[in-house]
């Protein structure tokens, strides 16, 4: 094998971080809480899980401090399934991030959906081998975020509530600025990044591109195979599907239903097929009946 | 000439970009219909997903049939998984198109943090190297004697130090590579595919 060059191989750069969320794209990545769940989710076609301890529904209900969760608990799914495993990390907690990375998680959500643990900071993400996901709720907050070095974008929603309202209000907002930004002349580039607060260069990148950097996936609320293709026909990359699918009555049969439906979603015979006979969904709430918006953790 | 790119889930969109700058003329595959291809595509993606949406479309029976006739085939990463014979550390369910003699373990370099980029040097490609990003990727333990090495990388495994491990493999019409050409624009595997045809 005299084709062989010697040469050094290098980890944690960023198209390494953001080749995995490349990977994920039109998948569904699934929130579970022990390792049956893990199965179930695996069984059904997730393209990943997010191990946590409380799904947001049961955060949201229940109060209290949501930290990270118990390493145990982490480690037990990943023996469990072949599929990465990401888990969730308060914003601005870089040593619980570091432990995350410790146990060789596959992504580290930075995420709203627990308690913040720094008011003014998100975590220098630039720091990490192991990618990072964040959580927007606009361009300016996107990019606020990649500039730290997120290697993927969610819609960040309002998790737990099984409505997708807010998901398609942030997601409406992130790519209907990046339609707009396409259009600006060289020197509106200058008041974009201004009105953004976020960095020049990133905004200029985006601006030729006509896309984000890294992937734009949707998250919060999801909860039907239809909110599913809802999300991806509006320009989502990929979903996460949180409290949606194990607080309803069957979620083996949902999440698989909610897997064929992100792959076919633009066909309206898979939707049909895929949404007869699923059982109960979780109880939606109403967005004026919240206490906590989760959405608002976070710059 | 036309190819299919198998669009169920990965990366299908990067190797969609690569043939259209190539002018090649190319679609997505998602239902049996869409196998009227001269040459198929298996992006990178999470293989065991993809495998159950290849039983649940009604595409695995046609292609695999395809590709039993000698239907050409390009597959990265995933599509490497799913081209092979034989998957080690895969699901049991897990469905394989059969199309190449090589034994792959799935994860075999690790998890996420131990994912890398390198350079290779590719047997018949010429100008230069080739930028590679291994995401997870599989790791081929043996090829038959069909099965020609096109490029390897030397790893260092916990338990054997500085192993060569073969990453674009080819027999007859089927190439597969554990890296990802498609995620950096590089196009000149997808040139060498497409000579095959």
């Amino acid at each position: 094998m005299d084709h062989t060059e010697l040469s050094t191989n290098v980890t944690g750069g960023s198209s390494v971080k953001r080749g995995l969320a490349e990977m994920l794209r039109g998948g569904v990545i699934m929130d579970v809480v022990n390792a049956e769940q893990a199965k179930i989710a695996e069984d059904a076609g997730a393209v990943a899980v997010m191990a946590l301890e409380r799904v947001p529904a049961d955060i949201r209900r229940e109060g209290g401090v949501a930290r990270m969760s118990d390493p145990v608990l982490i480690e037990e799914i990943q023996r469990t399934v072949t599929i990465p495993v990401m888990a969730k990390a308060r914003i601005g907690h870089f040593a619980e991030a570091q432990i995350l990375q410790e146990l060789q998680v596959d992504y580290i959500d930075e995420s709203e959906v627990l308690t913040p643990a720094d008011e003014a900071h998100h975590v220098d993400k630039w720091k990490f081998t192991v990618p990072f996901v964040c959580g927007a709720t606009n361009l300016g907050e996107a990019l606020r975020r990649i500039s730290e070095g997120a290697a993927m974008i969610r819609s960040k929603g309002e998790a737990g509530t099984g409505n997708v309202v807010e998901a398609v209000r942030h997601l409406r907002s992130i790519i209907g600025d990046i339609r707009k930004l396409t259009q600006a002349d060289s020197a509106e580039i200058y008041s974009w990044a201004k009105n953004l607060q976020a960095p020049l260069e990133l905004v200029r990148e985006v601006a030729e591109a006509g896309k984000l950097p890294v992937p734009l996936f949707c998250a919060g609320g999801l909860a039907t195979p239809a909110d599913a293709s809802l999300v991806m026909q509006l320009g989502a990359e990929a979903v996460f599907v949180g409290s949606g699918i194990f607080k309803s009555s069957d979620p083996a049969k949902r999440a698989r239903a909610i897997v064929e439906a992100t792959t076919h979603f633009q066909e309206p015979s898979v939707l049909l097929r895929v949404s007869r006979n699923l059982g109960a969904p979780m109880v939606g709430i109403e967005m004026d009946e919240i206490e906590v918006r989760l959405a608002e953790r976070g710059w | 000439m036309r190819i299919g790119v198998l669009a169920l889930q990965g990366d299908f969109i990067s190797h969609l970009a690569i043939l259209d700058k190539l002018a090649i003329d190319s679609v997505m595959v998602k239902t049996p219909g869409d196998l009227d291809v001269d040459g198929i595509i298996i992006p990178g993606g999470e293989s065991t997903s993809i495998s159950m949406l290849l039983q649940s479309s009604g595409i695995y029976e046609p292609l695999r049939a395809l590709l039993h006739e000698g239907l050409p085939a390009f597959g990265t990463c995933a599509g490497m998984i799913l081209l092979a014979n034989s998957v080690v550390d895969g699901r049991e369910d897990q469905m394989s198109l059969d199309a190449i003699d090589i034994v792959v373990r799935r994860n075999g370099f690790g998890r996420q943090v131990a994912s890398f980029e390198t350079s290779l040097t590719v047997s018949g490609i010429e100008d230069g190297p080739m930028r590679a990003l291994f995401i997870r990727a599989p790791v081929v333990e043996k090829v038959s004697s069909e099965v020609e090495v096109l490029s390897s990388v030397t790893y260092s495994f916990a338990d054997s130090p500085d192993k060569l491990v073969p990453v674009i493999c080819r027999q007859n019409k089927v190439i597969v590579s554990s890296f990802h050409p498609e995620l950096v624009g590089e196009d000149r595997l997808h040139k060498l595919f497409l000579e095959l045809l």
